[in-house]
């Protein structure tokens, strides 16, 4: 009987804590926010780590992105073949990749790769007492270290979604049309007839922005609030790309739910 | 230690390329290529039931797609649906021209599809289109089949 | 620009307090150190000597008393004062903390950069002076990975003096290095503090070295100065703390055993609890 008060002690304390978390990492994201005026007078920082997160990026997306618009041409044809209407492969393809493969899979590609970069770089400038030396140098850590990643993350995973959205077409038009047989003019007419600017391209922006946001915004949280041990910088890593991917998730649902009610 | 002229580089072109993924997101497999800064002008007609019928749904006729469906409301005076159509402004249609709600192909989107007629005089902007058929609602038309099926089994005497 | 205050005291700690959490460190801590003096601050680990470090440079704020650095209290500063104050102050970390991503000349070049609005010809050229004076000027291009420890804390040492502070920090100045090394840092604080014309705090275990180096010492345990004195007073001293911190003796009040049972009880312990 005591094992379950404790089961459920330990559960309130866990609930409490994760809320007081929440708020201090809240409190984390004004903070950034509010010190990110160097990020805007000295733009090369961002542009420097726009380079780590977005650049080094771009073989996995790329790659990533091709294959998962081939095996979309592939499984689409398979199941569209049965009801006559193989010509709306490009449909298929487009319209899963734009609306939702696009900023998602991108997003945990991102989150995986250059999201735990950023949280182990800067968890190991904490425990290598930089970001204290950086203080004591009466410069803010936040704005120098901090918000030119966070920026840098924003800016980086929509460009990163299209770019894996775009490479799925690709991927599509390579296995349907070419592989297949598909024809290319409807191929791209019905996708083009299909595919809305401002209810999919737009929103699929839409969505990686804030899956952007969201995975900046815990990189470089945990990456600061990290015990400054070297199994502290390592579990706030994983930490980084759990809490990421589930973030990213929870959020398409939501915004799935509220942009494609179907008005 | 990346130079700051390399890195400088990469960035352009790691934007570069994304950009060009927008924009070829954008034309070619979007409709932004045809989503015009061209003038439209409005145009209004009146349904029973407008069935599935979306906002920014096509307006075509003889199938090409002369204009969108901008907004659709409902007449408390006369419960029916109104419908907002705008048309592009190159495309003049006669005073009598008819609409009809369509659907494309068997279980595809709904459109609206206008029929021109013979009048001289041309719609002007804030114009109301007389002629109006509302969608055809699959329930009805398949109680209707077994109404008339039954019918026709009354009256042989079964 | 704060005028130079009357006393002689560039750094004050009165009656501070502090705790963290419920845990209290420091316990009415004073001391007085005079400009231009060469200062450490002595003890076991966890007696808070690396806490007063801190409260001096305004990283802390004391849960009582006051921490005076040139005659203004640091805890009482607004934010752009105490930024001011910092520029005037350097601190050496344990490892040197150099920015991992920037090379040797940059890291010098810091606060060069963000502070000053020198032309970098100029900086250039300070830069290498300053790495001269610690001996490293060869090494300028080499990346903060590429050096020894003694290397890394030396080049940490020309980036802490780089905007010649009126006072420097030490925080382990001698942990983990080789004698030759141990001995180049020791010759470097004494030499950059008498021709900085600076004040150094030293915050140290390491007895031998620091007795050598320093003109005045404060011992502390548990959160207060137990023995404040010379040098040589302290190498006299009776005190049973001090000596046995002096002298490494294995045993006195600082016990050589954690506080344990009897032995032979559990030894020969048979299925206890």
């Amino acid at each position: 009987m005591s094992g379950m008060t404790d089961f459920l002690e330990n559960l309130g304390a866990r609930v409490t804590g994760a809320v007081h978390r929440l708020g201090f990492a809240s409190r984390f994201l004004l903070l950034t926010l509010r010190n990110s005026g160097l990020c805007f007078r000295r733009f090369s920082l961002v542009v420097r780590e726009m380079y780590f997160a977005g650049v080094l990026s771009l073989i996995i997306i790329l790659v990533s992105g091709l294959f998962v618009g081939m095996v979309l041409g592939l499984q689409g044809y398979d199941t569209l073949v049965r009801y006559g209407s193989s010509s709306a492969l490009g449909v298929l393809v487009a319209l899963s990749l734009v609306r939702e493969l696009g900023p998602v899979v991108a997003g945990l590609l991102f989150a995986s790769r250059a999201g735990s970069a950023i949280t182990a770089e800067i968890g190991l400038m904490k425990v290598t007492e930089q970001l204290a030396a950086m203080e004591m140098m009466a410069v803010d850590p936040i704005s120098r270290v901090i918000a030119p990643r966070f920026w840098a993350g924003v800016i980086s995973m929509p460009l990163l979604a299209a770019m894996f959205s775009a490479m799925g077409v690709f991927g599509g038009y390579l296995v349907g049309v070419r592989m297949i047989g598909v024809d290319e003019g409807s191929f791209w007419s019905q996708m083009q007839a299909a595919v809305d600017f401002q209810e999919d391209i737009l929103n699929g922006v839409i969505k990686s922005v804030v899956f952007g946001v969201a995975v900046s915004w815990i990189a470089v949280f945990e990456g600061y609030d990290a015990p400054p041990t070297a199994e502290g910088v390592s579990r706030a890593t994983t930490r980084t790309v759990v809490t990421s991917s589930l973030t990213i998730l929870a959020l398409d649902f939501m915004l799935t739910a509220f942009m494609f009610r179907g008005d | 230690m990346m130079k700051r002229k390399a890195l400088d580089l990469w960035v352009g072109v790691f934007v570069a390329i994304g950009l060009g993924a927008l924009l070829f997101l954008a034309l070619k497999v979007g409709d932004l290529a045809s989503y015009s800064t061209t003038e439209t002008y409005l145009v209004m007609a009146n349904f029973d039931n407008i069935g599935g019928l979306k906002k920014r749904a096509p307006v075509k006729s003889a199938g090409v797609v002369v204009g969108r469906v901008e907004n659709i409301g409902f007449d408390t005076e006369t419960y029916e649906a109104t419908v907002a159509l705008s048309i592009d402004k190159r495309y003049e249609f006669p005073r009598d021209t008819s609409a009809k709600i369509l659907t494309a192909g068997l279980l595809g989107e709904q459109y609206v599809g206008l029929a021109a007629g013979g009048d001289t005089a041309k719609l002007k902007s804030g114009d109301k289109l007389k002629i109006t058929q509302s969608a055809v609602v699959l329930e009805n038309l398949i109680s209707q089949f077994l109404f008339n099926k039954a019918a026709e089994g009354t009256k042989d005497g079964k | 620009m704060p005028t130079i205050p009357a006393t002689d005291n560039l750094v004050e700690v009165e009656n501070v307090n502090f705790a963290y959490d419920t845990r209290q460190i420091l316990k009415g801590v004073n001391l007085n150190i005079r400009r231009g003096q060469v200062v450490a601050i002595m003890g076991l680990s966890g007696c808070g000597k690396t806490t007063l470090l801190r409260l001096i440079g305004g990283a802390l704020r004391p849960t009582q008393g006051e921490v005076r650095v040139a005659g203004k209290a640091v805890a009482k500063l607004s934010h752009e004062e105490r930024f001011a104050l910092r520029r005037r102050m350097g601190m050496l970390f344990q490892f040197g903390a150099l920015f991992t991503d920037m090379s040797c000349f940059d890291n010098v070049a810091f606060q060069m950069r963000e502070h000053t609005d020198l032309p970098e010809e100029l900086i250039h050229d300070l830069v290498l002076m300053k790495l001269e004076a610690v001996g490293l000027r060869g090494a300028h291009h080499l990346m903060p990975s590429e050096l020894s420890g003694g290397m890394a804390r030396r080049v940490a040492l020309a980036r802490t003096t780089a905007l010649d502070p009126m006072l420097i920090m030490y925080d382990e100045p001698f942990a983990g290095l080789d004698p030759l090394s141990m001995g180049v840092i020791v010759a470097l604080i004494r030499r950059l503090n008498d021709a900085l014309g600076a004040t150094s705090i030293i915050v140290t275990h390491d007895v031998a070295e620091a007795l050598q180096l320093v003109d005045y010492v404060y011992f502390m345990s548990d959160g207060v100065i137990v023995a404040p004195g010379t040098p040589d007073e302290l190498r006299a001293s009776d005190k049973p703390f001090v000596h046995q911190f002096v002298y490494g003796e294995t045993d006195g009040p600082m016990p050589f055993h954690y506080p344990a049972d009897d032995y032979a009880r559990d030894l020969y312990a048979t299925d206890a609890a």
